[in-house]
């Protein structure tokens, strides 16, 4: 029993049919919970008032957009080590949901800034990686959907990801270089000593843990559906031959 | 390889449209931002390196097809792969080629069109000494972006979706120097990124390119 015998597309969809549902049920019930916890049983900030609370979405899902670039990065590898199809789709499966987590986190960034920081939009490193993740985000779909040839769209576009990653890295610390700025530093993190209270702390690791939830679930699900589209093409193919 | 290197600068300067082309769109762009922002003389001073800067990028942006697309339509590419030479040697090439019929041109035009843009004195070694760091970085990545794009029949916007996010950091470390140069600030820092980054790229690239080219040919 090892972990590459889900690389069986038959094996993949079986497995994951029985696991979904506990995925979804489960991410359900931990963003409701989440959500709700954070949004009305928590204290406003005294100084940031009940904006605050856009945390419950915005830092869930800034983490998961960077962690569905690094999990398709992990994919393209597996892709071009071991070229098994099941895993090329699964990164293409994440891009658009990467893509959507990008923008969310964005978005709850710019509605939160608007009363903070008196700005929508400010050139700042975070923010302006954030929009080149995005722009990363676009290409790597864009590829995907241009080229015809499956086995050639899954090579260039690991390659890209590869490539992708070493220079979104590098704009990261680019922009850091170019301009110092508004955005606070991590609020989350394990071995620092003054970090965000209790009360905020658990609803917001529950929302993360929603937010993980929902990926994994999302990915399962749309990569079934590519290996399932793909599966019907062949058919189709096969009986335009016959 | 340079038989292969002396191929492509007589065929970019005598078929027509390649070798000058690039340079005509840099003096265009550079002549457009004027009449787009106004011609106080202060505020182009100010914004002059940045428009050099993006000039040439747009520039080295518009020529990459060029690299290996004619090449492909008429089949040299797969003759050239079949050839002894690796790969990686046939896109270091073709780099090598785009630089000294596009990015080279562009060095040497910068000085001449911040004249135009009322660039201030000082800034002109550091516009200069920036762009000739740079544009070989820039053509590395576009002949990466060209390999990759190269076997679509619509490429070209595509390649620059792609390729534009490549070229951020190149840009906002290019752009730096030249502006700290224009306000006599020290440069050193941001040129040495610049130098890594265009000598990290020239070095690693070629191999992306080079696969990415296999795959395109197979």
């Amino acid at each position: 029993m090892s972990l590459w015998e889900y690389a069986n597309p038959v094996k993949f969809i079986r497995t994951t049919d029985k696991v979904l549902p506990w995925i979804w049920a489960l991410a359900g019930v931990s963003l409701v919970v989440g959500l709700i916890w954070g949004f009305f049983f928590t204290p406003n900030d005294f100084r940031q008032g009940s904006t605050v609370k856009i945390i419950y979405i915005h830092v869930p899902s800034a983490l998961m957009a960077i962690n569905a670039w690094l999990m398709m990065l992990v994919a393209s590898l597996i892709w071009i080590v071991r070229r098994h199809h099941v895993s090329a789709l699964a990164a293409r499966a994440a891009a658009p949901v990467g893509a959507v987590m990008t923008v969310i986190a964005l978005a709850t960034g710019a509605f939160w800034g608007q009363p903070m920081w008196g700005t929508w939009w400010a050139w700042d490193p975070r923010l302006t990686s954030f929009l080149i993740l995005f722009l990363f985000y676009l290409g790597y779909m864009a590829l995907w959907s241009a080229i015809e040839n499956d086995d050639t769209a899954a090579d260039l576009t690991s390659i890209l990801c590869l490539v992708g990653s070493v220079f979104a890295i590098l704009s990261r610390y680019a922009v850091n270089f170019w301009n110092q700025g508004l955005h606070q530093g991590a609020t989350l993190s394990l071995d620092k000593e003054e970090n965000i209270s209790d009360v905020f702390w658990f609803p917001l690791l529950v929302c993360i843990a929603g937010f993980v939830l929902l990926f994994i679930a999302l990915v399962f699900l749309r990569t079934q559906t590519e290996i399932r589209a793909r599966r019907t093409r062949a058919l189709l193919a096969r009986e335009g031959q016959a | 390889m340079s038989a292969l290197l002396l191929r492509d600068l007589v065929l970019s300067i005598r078929a027509g449209g390649g070798f000058g082309l690039g340079l005509a769109f840099f003096l265009i762009v550079t002549v457009l931002v004027p009449f787009g922002v106004g011609p106080q003389t202060d505020l182009l001073a100010r914004i002059a390196p940045g428009i050099l800067w993006i000039g040439a990028l747009l520039a080295c942006l518009l020529s990459l097809d060029r690299i290996l697309a004619l090449d492909w339509e008429d089949g040299t590419l797969d003759l050239l792969a079949t050839a002894p030479l690796p790969v990686e040697s046939i896109v270091t090439v073709k780099a090598l080629a785009h630089w000294i019929t596009t990015g080279l041109p562009l060095v040497l035009a910068a000085p001449v069109l911040g004249v135009l843009l009322s660039l201030p004195l000082p800034a002109y070694q550091w516009v200069v000494i920036s762009l000739a760091l740079g544009t070989p970085a820039l053509s590395v990545i576009g002949t990466f972006g060209a390999a990759l794009t190269v076997g679509l029949k619509r490429g070209g916007l595509l390649m620059s979706l792609l390729v534009l996010p490549l070229y951020v950091p190149t840009l906002i470390f290019g752009a730096e120097v030249a502006r700290r140069g224009a306000e006599g600030l020290t440069v050193q820092t941001p040129l040495l990124l610049l130098a890594g980054i265009s000598f990290g790229v020239i070095a690693l690239l070629p191999f992306a390119s080079a696969a990415v080219l296999r795959i395109n040919l197979r």
